[in-house]
Parts: structure tokens; sequence; C-alpha cells
């Protein structure tokens, strides 16, 4: 890539991030998002980064964009007005769900209302079965009339989902064909290219929220595109996707569904940046803001992906409560754990945290307005992590009193004073926040040992070390720029586009030719879409198969050399699943059939190169300004902490735990068991002490 | 240990076995287990008491799960008790109430002592006899039988009872493949917990668990002291197979527990709709617990205050060889029973009768005569409605008191040439009330070309809906015909021969409070999304006829409510 103006644009629930990259400057800007035209800080924070930089907007060369618009567009149900065409018998499966209630013991739970209500959606007599064979033919003449029939309706857009139409989407060809001669300038979206996979639920669902999203995210991006080639800006635009990835603006308002979590997606290509600038293999990125966390491993410095996550969850956080959307992500685990996620006690005498927020407005007890119920950072307060004085650059003072006042009440009947009522709280979050990382890394079959995190968000650095306390993770890095993180990521995030299909296909009955054949047409397929941003750079192709035994329901995704997925054999794969399976579950099941029922190609350009880092030059020690109290609750005790300015620290500093390293967005607390160095790239570095 | 410590390590085990759980849904091959989450894993101390169980799963585990492991210390000898064992059974009285529940126990050894356990259970698809159905006249024809025994002897495999397994089912790689699913989910428990003790630097679970059952019980017992202590009674006649049965309850809350006596109820019956008392128990606990003590944690503390009791031979005590492989279908009508009794005694708290029992079914697919083909074992779990409550609807096509989900149709097909032609909501079929009961749903099932099936009925709510609360009406019955308009019953093993498909429409929930009082825009959405049809929002609901026009022709300019 020859660029060298390049800016990341993210576009959260509260700031809009605009970080402008010049050679290897960068100039960022937190403006307020907008709402009614999200345009607006666009162009405002761009404006700012450009005076900052001293250059104009016609000379930055490239955008990246991201934005939370299609998540908050799907949580607040603002989609265009939209139909849902089906398979005659079929039409309440967005609805009916699984059947299920999520929390098993509510008498009055309340199941989330489906995207598109039942008189929005249609079905039409046709059949195909589970090998993809039409057992009903679609009659022509049943779709002219149903289109005659919700002319009258107005809708913007529509969605199209078949039974098996994974396997052939005839029939769903057949009807938008249909559909654009009776309803033009109608958009429309079909199952088998939006989310190729089976199970009809995840597909319907993931089909019926890109056709609800897309009108407004079409328009979006073309008032976006306009507005800043208005300003000067009219270079091209890219659009960061939920796989970690970067596509054109045309996929993007084609398949604006792949925008959904574009936003921590970039968190997350930016700590495999920062994992390749260090040359780690195996890193935990770990972001921690006001409502959530969010846990990713990282391999190999690359992100892990999965095929289906869960939007809007209704009932705290709970897994089953939102809704499913099926298409290629970075896999992250998201918990409602925050610097104000509230604490109470509940029946059984246990101190719980969270999901419940107390948000900015009235926000912790100690932000003063009124916030009565002890938030996390009420606790990190009492615990002598923040200086009241100090905190976001001086411009909010925090009253202790009033967090000591909800803490001794949170610890009354637990016969606990203020202080040990926070350690309670800080160790419950930090329990949570560890459970969840312990659970996700076993479910990828990875061991935390040897691992390294890497920690970003206002609230990450204030309980990072004492999560990898927790883990038995011996290293710690804290980077710069960590609050503007996802935006930084997009300017790090490469082309590229994954394209999958569902195909079983048994070992036993392998057919070489038929997987060379769909490996390479997928190929083609992804390839299009890459093309479609840059002619030029050299393309990799990277692929997935998903294998289980026949009969299993949960697939293991199996990585392919380009050898091997251009010489296939059946041998290779049995070999390849079989190590997985056995270091996930502990041993391999003797006398199955192994069947691939997925399969997935990723197309991508290279991921921009890390900056080297440079030699830490000789550990002196960084200049110490005071001491506070600090409590550590690996020991149980308050220790004394030396404080120390993240910028007053230069490349080699070293900072001896207990201490606390601040700077204007928030602390790094660096506990007893941990000692800390600056590296060139302005990185804590912070790591277990020798003994 | 401080009780910050403590706290953490209950969250921990929380997690253990969830992790557990969740372990056994990705390696299972049964869709019951993979897809519909019919399972229940849990962690116990040495002595046998349950600490802590994971939330997926179902109810109907609950109980039976803290008791069984007590079962298996017995039955094996603590003595036999060594490093790398595990234990299996499928026993219906000292498992999970049938021989579909499969139960596997595995001893947890920290530094060489023996400090606890990790239990699961999951319900397979196959275990031999008739098949899974209703029509056994003995457990002995309900499939094969497998005692409290060694699995795994000191880490090597017990061949010989995997080579009887196998000779004996008709879906062996499937069973065999469960067995070593659930081995291997307790052994990822058990990992877990030895990492927690040593980071807590633990060599028992003694003080952890007196922790956790310690305040369990406590909370258990305010909530019980709380309430009223009084006496009700409750009954329910439901279907039966070829008789009705009445279900009936005493429900006494004393200070200390709360105790459901089911004398009264019927007699054993002939076909297998039998409950053995561990899962009579399972149902009533989790009816008593949803209403009173939602959020406590399952362990063998929070349960113990529940009692409950039944006369020997009753239909929901039945004893050995009683028929019990359908147990679920008079199981799962025991909260609503449990609810007309509690309602007598804590007003506006329960909702009104729902489906109850889950509306599953299973085909035996072959190649019809003169026809090649396949044979198949196609197991579906599906819902009814569930009862409306005091102050929201009832949901529609939601298993209550079942944990379990659905599987989806489009993996159903993939298990053998079943064709699933419809499945979707029953309009009119949810009772009308000032809140409404739970729409049940429609389905239609056929077998692809050359093939006949067998379709094994389970349901329940022919001949008695779902009855309305408070003047609420009831939810309307199930029905099962042939598409040539051949009549079926509800329970039992029915032959379908080629080309035919079987119409099914479920119950739905029963409605709370009276329909003249429901608010007109709820009937108004109702109708619009065509919930209830123009004539009940007529006739039932009380809406002018103009206004359903008026709602109609909005529907059809595309209006949303």
């Amino acid at each position: 890539m020859q660029n060298h103006i390049r800016m990341g644009v993210d576009i959260g629930g509260t700031f809009t991030d605009v970080v402008l990259e010049i050679d290897k400057n960068q100039y960022s800007a937190k403006v307020l998002t907008t709402y009614a035209a999200p345009e607006d800080a666009i162009i405002d924070g761009m404006h700012q980064v450009c005076a900052k930089a001293g250059i104009a907007p016609v000379q930055i060369q490239q955008i990246i964009h991201g934005t939370t618009l299609a998540t908050n567009a799907l949580i607040e149900r603002r989609g265009a007005k939209t139909a849902l065409i089906t398979t005659e018998g079929f039409r309440d499966v967005i609805e009916m769900r699984t059947e299920s209630r999520f929390e098993q013991y509510d008498l009055n739970l309340q199941l989330p209302e489906p995207l598109l209500p039942r008189q929005h959606r249609f079905t039409l007599k046709e059949r195909v079965d589970a090998q993809g064979n039409v057992l009903v033919a679609l009659d022509r003449a049943d779709v002219a009339a149903l289109a005659d029939q919700i002319v009258s309706y107005g809708f913007e857009s529509i969605a199209i989902g078949l039974i098996h139409a994974y396997l052939n989407d005839g029939h769903e060809q057949m009807i938008r064909d249909a559909l654009a001669e009776k309803l033009p300038g109608v958009m429309i979206s079909l199952s088998s290219e939006v989310s190729p996979q089976m199970r009809e639920y995840e597909r319907f669902n993931t089909t019926v929220a890109n056709a609800y999203i897309k009108p407004l995210m079409k328009s979006y991006l073309g008032r976006l595109e306009g507005r800043l080639a208005d300003e000067g800006a009219a270079c091209p635009i890219f659009l960061m996707h939920s796989g970690g990835g970067i596509i054109s603006l045309e996929s993007a308002a084609d398949f604006p569904v792949r925008l959904v979590e574009s936003g921590p997606a970039g968190g997350a290509v930016f700590a495999a940046n920062i994992a390749a600038r260090y040359g780690l293999n195996k890193v935990l990125s770990f972001d921690m803001g006001g409502t959530t966390a969010k846990i990713c491993l990282i391999k190999n410095q690359t992100p892990k992906t999965a095929r289906v996550f869960e939007v809007a969850r209704t009932y705290r956080f709970k897994k089953g409560s939102g809704m499913p959307i099926s298409i290629p992500v970075i896999d992250m685990v998201e918990i409602g754990a925050g610097g104000g996620s509230l604490a109470h006690v509940d029946a059984m005498r246990q101190i719980r945290v969270g999901p419940e927020s107390a948000g900015s407005e009235p926000g912790p007890a100690c932000y003063g307005r009124g916030g009565e119920r002890p938030a996390v950072t009420d606790a990190d307060l009492t615990l002598g992590k923040l200086d009241p004085d100090n905190f976001a650059g001086g411009s909010i003072k925090l009253d202790s009193e009033a967090s000591s006042k909800v803490l001794t009440t949170l610890g009354a009947p637990l016969d606990m004073d203020a202080q040990t009522a926070a350690f309670g709280l800080a160790e419950v979050v930090d329990e949570n926040m560890a459970n969840a990382a312990r659970v996700h890394a076993v479910e990828n079959g990875e061991d935390l040992a040897g691992y390294t995190m890497i920690a970003f968000g206002g609230a990450a650095p204030l309980h990072a070390a004492r999560l990898c306390e927790k883990l038995g993770i011996d290293r710690l890095l804290v980077p710069t720029g960590a609050g503007v993180g996802s935006a930084i990521g997009f300017l790090r995030a490469p082309f590229s586009f994954e394209a999958t299909r569902s195909v079983y296909m048994k070992l036993s009955d392998f057919e070489p030719q038929t997987v060379q054949d769909l490996l390479s047409e997928l190929e083609t397929e992804a390839t299009g879409f890459v093309r479609t941003c840059d002619t030029q750079a050299p393309i990799r192709a990277e692929y997935k198969v998903y294998m289980r035994y026949t009969g299993q329901g949960w697939e293991i995704p199996i990585s392919l050399t380009a050898a091997q997925a251009a010489q296939p054999d059946a041998a290779t794969f049995q070999a390849l699943f079989e190590a997985d399976y056995a270091t996930l579950f502990g041993r391999t099941v003797a006398g199955m059939d192994i069947e691939i029922t997925v399969w997935a190609v990723n197309a991508t350009t290279e991921a921009a190169k890390a900056e080297m880092l440079g030699e830490t030059p000789a550990e002196k020690a960084g200049a110490i300004e005071g001491k506070r109290a600090l409590f550590d609750p690996a020991a149980g005790v308050a220790v004394d902490a030396s404080l120390v300015l993240r910028n007053n620290l230069t490349s080699g500093d070293t900072v001896v735990g207990p201490a606390l390293i601040t700077e204007d967005e928030t602390t790094i607390v660096v506990p007893s068991s941990r000692s800390a160095i600056a590296r060139p790239d302005g990185t804590i570095d912070i790591t277990e002490k020798r003994t | 240990m401080s009780n910050v410590a403590y706290q953490v390590m209950w969250n921990r085990l929380i997690s253990i076995v969830e992790e557990q759980a969740q372990a056994l849904v990705r390696t299972a091959f049964s869709t019951s287990v993979r897809e519909a989450g019919d399972l229940s894993a849990g962690v116990y101390n040495a002595e046998g008491l349950m600490l802590a169980q994971a939330v997926t799963g179902t109810p109907g585990h609950v109980n039976a799960m803290a008791d069984a492991v007590a079962h298996f210390i017995r039955r094996i000898g603590r003595e036999n008790i060594n490093e790398g064992d595990v234990y299996i059974t499928n026993d219906p009285w000292e498992g999970t109430g049938h021989l579909h529940d499969v139960t596997v126990v595995s001893p947890s050894f920290h530094k060489g002592n023996h400090v606890g356990f990790f239990a699961c259970t999951a319900h397979v698809v196959d275990i031999g006899g008739r098949g899974f159905g209703a029509d056994a006249a003995s457990v002995y024809e309900e499939g094969l039988y497998i005692p409290i025994m060694k699995f795994v002897d000191r880490g090597t495999v017990d061949e010989t009872l995997i080579r009887i397994v196998r000779g004996n089912v008709r879906e062996p790689d499937q069973l065999v493949g469960d067995m070593y699913a659930l081995a291997t989910c307790n052994e990822i428990g058990h990992r877990r917990l030895v990492e927690m003790m040593d980071e807590f630097a633990l060599s028992d679970l003694e003080g952890i668990g007196d922790f956790i059952l310690e305040n369990s019980r406590r909370a258990t017992l305010e909530r019980i002291a709380a309430l009223p202590r009084e006496t009700a009674t409750g009954a329910m006649r439901i279907d039966g197979f070829a008789t009705p049965i009445d279900l009936k309850v005493k429900l006494t809350i004393e200070v200390d527990r709360m105790h459901c006596d089911f004398a009264g109820t019927s007699g054993l019956d002939k076909k297998g709709i039998n409950v053995p008392l561990v899962y009579t128990k399972a149902y009533a606990c989790y009816a008593l617990k949803c209403a009173i003590a939602p959020e406590i944690p399952n362990n063998a503390a929070s349960l113990a205050p529940f009692e409950v009791s039944a006369p020997v031979d009753s239909i929901v005590n039945a004893v050995h060889p009683a028929p019990v492989a359908l147990r679920h279908v008079i199981g799962h009508m025991i909260p609503d029973t449990v609810y007309d009794a509690l309602d007598k005694i804590l007003p506006a708290t329960v909702p009104a009768e729902g489906a109850g029992c889950l509306c599953n079914f299973q085909v035996s697919l072959r190649p019809a005569p003169g026809k090649s083909g396949q044979r198949s074992e196609v197991l579906t779990f599906n819902s009814g409605g569930a009862g409306a409550r005091p102050t929201v609807d009832g949901l529609n096509a939601t298993a209550f008191p079942s944990g379990v989900m659905t599987m989806p149709i489009e993996a159903t097909e993939h298990t053998g040439p079943v064709i699933i032609w419809r499945k979707e909501l029953r309009p009119d079929s949810g009772g009308a009330g000032e809140h409404r009961g739970g729409l049940g749903q429609y389905m239609e099932v056929g077998a692809t070309e050359g093939h006949e099936f067998d379709f094994s009925a389970m349901f329940d709510r022919v001949d008695h809906p779902a009855r309305g609360r408070q003047g609420g009406q009831d939810g309307a019955p199930t029905t099962i015909v042939r598409d040539d308009g051949t009549m079926m019953q509800g329970k039992g093993k029915q032959h379908v021969p080629e080309g035919r498909r079987v119409m099914l429409a479920f119950p739905g929930g029963a409605g709370y409070g009276d329909a003249a009082s429901r608010d007109p825009e709820m009937v108004k959405r109702d109708l619009a999304r065509g919930y209830i049809s123009a004539e009940a929002a007529r006739n039932t609901y009380g809406l002018s006829a103009e206004t359903v026009d008026a709602v109609l022709a909005a529907v059809a300019k595309g209006k949303t409510e």
C-alpha cells in the first residue's frame, strides 16, 4: 500500500473517534456521536485532526470506517419497513426461536420480539430437501401474485429465506428476479447469499437483520461519501467488518449485517498489531470500558474468528436473550463488567456485580451526581487505585466519602467494612472476567499459561494485572493510544472477505475433485470482493473447513494450508481433525465416521506490517512522584504504592510494584507481584517479578 | 480462608459446571443433547452432596441428579472408588427417571485424595427395546438396562459393556459416542476443579462446601419463613394413555419446609407414562423454586427444604418394574398441579395452566415394502403454548416447565429420510383472557419417497386442555390426524404408510382473567398479527365489526401496530 495519509473513524455509542495517521505520526480526536446524522461528528473530527496535523482533507488518501450504527439499529429497532418471504409452513421461524426460555426460573419471562411482526412475513409454496433436491417446484405465478398483494404495503426491503436454500438457491433467485420486476427499487436480501449456512432460525434471522438495516446503512454510507467529498475528502472509503478485515463501501451496503460489531473488531485488530510488534503468538486482548468488557484470543497475531454470535441481548447479557447472527466474526466474549457496573448483595449474601450499569449519569457514587449504589469505580477509588483529585485529567473530582458510604451499606449484611466490601466487589468483578476468559480459552482448546495480555479501554489498566494474577498470565502490555484503539485498529486491518458454504461430505465418501472445485469457487468469490477494494495487492487465501464426527452438532474449525486445499485427501483431513479434537476434549472417538459441514475461504491482503520495536535502552528507575496506600488483593492487605506519571516515563524506565502509573485517561495498577518497564513505543510492559 | 475468597470460589464452581455442560453439548451425538439441551451437569463433595449445578439443562434432572451420586457411592462402595474411574447407569429410579437418560459419575482426585464427584446426565435418542414411546407393559421392554457399574476402571474402558450396548440399540454409534461425551464432560470439570484447588491451596472441598450449603440453606429458609403457614390442595385431570389420570396434591407450608403430598393421585397406568418419585420431586420442587426462590442456585441445601411424598404405586411414585419411558408426559404436568394449590395461598403469583408436557414424537423410518432406502430414528422436541401470567400473556410455543430447545428442522432432516412440512404458530389456540395464553403450534410430518414410518406419539391435552385461571378461558386442545382423515391417538406407536403425513396441532396455554377486561389495543395487535382470527376478536373479545375491518385494512396497507 502506497498510502501515507489515512484516517480511521470509529462511531461508538458515546464517542466518535477519529485518528489521522501520516506516516508514523498519529493525530486523534474524540467527538460526541451525533445520532441524527452520524456523518456530522465524522466531519467535525476530521477537521480537528486535519488542523492538528496541518493538512487539508483533500490530502487524505484513504478512510477506513467502522461503526456501531448497524448494531444500534438492531438493538433499538430503527430499521426499514421490511418483509420476509419464506417457505410455506415456516412463517414463524424467527418468532418461535428455539422454543425455550433463556432464564428457566423467571415465571414472568418475556422473550424479545422478532425483528418483523407476523403480518410482514409471507409464504410461498415450494420446498427443497436436505440433499438440495426440489420436492415442490416454485410457481412463478405464485410469486407474481404475492408481489401484487404486498405492493400496497410499501416495503422498502425484503428478505428471502427458504428452507435448505444454503444447498440450493434456485428458488430464492427466482423470487428475487420476479420481485425485481414487480417491485423495482425495493432492496432484496437472500439467505443463500447473506448467510448460506444450515439451521433455519439463525440463517433467516441473519437475512432479516441484513434486510432490516440495509436501507438505513445504504443511505448513511451514500450521504457520508457525499459529505466527505464536499469537505474535500473525495478519497476511497472502506468499511471495517465484523470479521476483522475491510471491505468496499458497495459490499458493505449490500451486506450491512457484516458491519455489526465492527468497532470491537477494530480493537482486536489493534491488539493483534501490537502482538505483531512484540512478536507474540499467544495474546489475550482485554478491553474494558464503562459498561462492558470484551475478551478475545489472538493466536499467531490473528484474532480468533467464529461463524455465529448474538446481538442485542435483552436480559442481563444472558446467552439466548438476543438474536443470533451467523456471519464470519471475530470471536469475542462480552460481559457486563465495566467501571459503571453496579453491585448488590443477594439472598445468599454473595456480592454480585453487573450487568446493570450506572452509565455516565448518574454514574458511580463517587461522581457525586446522585449515584446511590456502589459501582466498580467506587471500589477502585476506595482501594486506592484512583486519585480522587486527578481523575480524567482532573476534570471530575471524585468523592471518596460517597464511595465509602455506599460500600459500607453494601458490606453491612456481610460484616464487612467499606474497604473489605470494596475488595470483595473488585474480586467478584475480576473473577467474573477471569472466568469468562478461562471458559473462552478452554472452549478453544487453549491454556492461558504462556499468554500475554494486551489491555486497552478506560477501565482495563485498573483491573488487567489482577486478571493476569488470576489467570496465571505472566506478561501484560498496556499500549499507548488505548483510548482510540479501535480506530487505530481499522488502519491496521487488511482487505478481506470470507465466503462460506454448507455442503455435507463424509470422509468415507470424500471426493477430492469436488472439494477442490468447491474451495476454488469460494476462493474466486472471496477474492472478487477483495479486488473491488484493491486491484493490485497480492491476495492470500485462508482455507478452513468445519468438521465433526458424523452425528455431532458442533463443528471444529480446521485450517488447511494452500497445498492441502489444492491436493485434498481424506487421510490428511482426518489427521488434522483428530489432533484438534484430542486437544479440545481429551480423546478421540474410535470407529466414527467424520464429516465436513461448512467450507470457508477467507481472501485477504497482507495485514499492515507491524512497526518493529526499537531497542529498549538500559534500564533505569522511573521518577517516583509520591506514595499512596493501595489495597493488594493477592495479599489481602494495603501496601504503600509508588506514584508515577506515565508522561514522565521514557523508554527503559522501570517501575517496581506496588505502583500506580497515572495518565489523563486512566491509571495502570502494578501490583506487588509485578514490575514494569516503558518500551520505546510508549507501551508499559508489566511482568511478574522474578524471585 | 476469607469470605471474599469463598465468594470467588463459589462463582468459580458455577462457572466450572457450566463449562462441563457446554462440553457435553459440543461432544454429544444425540440431537436431544446437542440441539435440544436435554442434559444436566453438577459437582459434588466427597460425601455426595451437590454443590453446584449448571444452568444449562432441564429442570427434570434437578433433584434426580442431586440424589443420584449417593446411589452411586452406595452401589460402587467407597472402597472401590479409584482415580481414573468413571461410573454409569440408566436406572430410572437411581438415575433420572427413564432408561433413556444415561447418567455418568466420575470421582475427582486431587493429590491422591478423593475430593468430590462430577456427574452429568443426557437423554439419548435410542436405548433399544421397543423404542422411545409409551407402549411397553414393563420397564423390561423399554430397552437396555445398565445397572450402576464401572464404565472406566482406573483408566481402562470396559469393552464388554461397550459390546453389550452396541448389540442392543438401534443407533450404537450415537449411544457409545454419547457415553464418551458424558465421560469427557466430567473430565473437563475435574481439570478445572483441580486448577481451582491449586490456586487456593485447598486439599479438600469441605470449607467451600460448607460455605455454599450454609448460605443456600439460610437464604431458602428465609424465603419459606416469609410465606403464610397454610395448607391448600390442587388437582388436575389429564388424558393418560387409555383412561384419564387425576393428579392431586396437598401443599403444606411450614416454617422451615414446603411439603407436597400426592396422596389421592391415580394409580399406575398399564403403559409407559408412569413416573418414578425422583422425577416427581424434580418438577414439584422446580415449580416451588420458580415461585418463591428463583435466583437461589440449585444445590443439596437449597433443594432440601422442598419435600415430596406420594403413595407407592401411584402414577407419580412408580416402582420397578413399572414402564416409565414417557414419565415426562405426566411429570411435566406436575408444576401446573402444584400451582393449582399454591395459587390458593399466594394469589397473583403463578401462571394459568399451559401445554405442560413437551409435544414430542419419535419417527422410526424404514424403506416401504419393496423399496430400498434408509432406516432411521428421528426424535423431535416441540412445545405448545405456556399459560398466561397474572400481568402478561403466556409465551407462544415455548416449553414450560421443561428447559429444552427444539431442533432446527434442517438439522432434523439431515438425520434421516423425514420431511417436516410445517412448523408454525397455531392462531386462536391461546386461551382468551385479560392476559392471553401462549399459542400452540402446527406441525406436519412425512417421509421422503420410498419410505414409511411408525409414529410414536407422546402428547397430552387431547381431551383435557389447559384450564384458565381467574376467569381466563381454556387453551385449545391437542389434535392429531392423518392427512387422509384417518384418526390417530395422542399416545402410542402408530403406522403411517408411504405417501401419508401426520397433521398435528399442539395445545395452547390457558388465559388469565376475564377476556372482556383485555386491553383493546392488545386485541387489535393480536388480530393484526394473526394470533387471533377476526371471529375471535369479535365474539370472544367483543371488538366491533368496524374495528376488526379497520385493523385488517390497516394490515393490508402495511401499517405496523
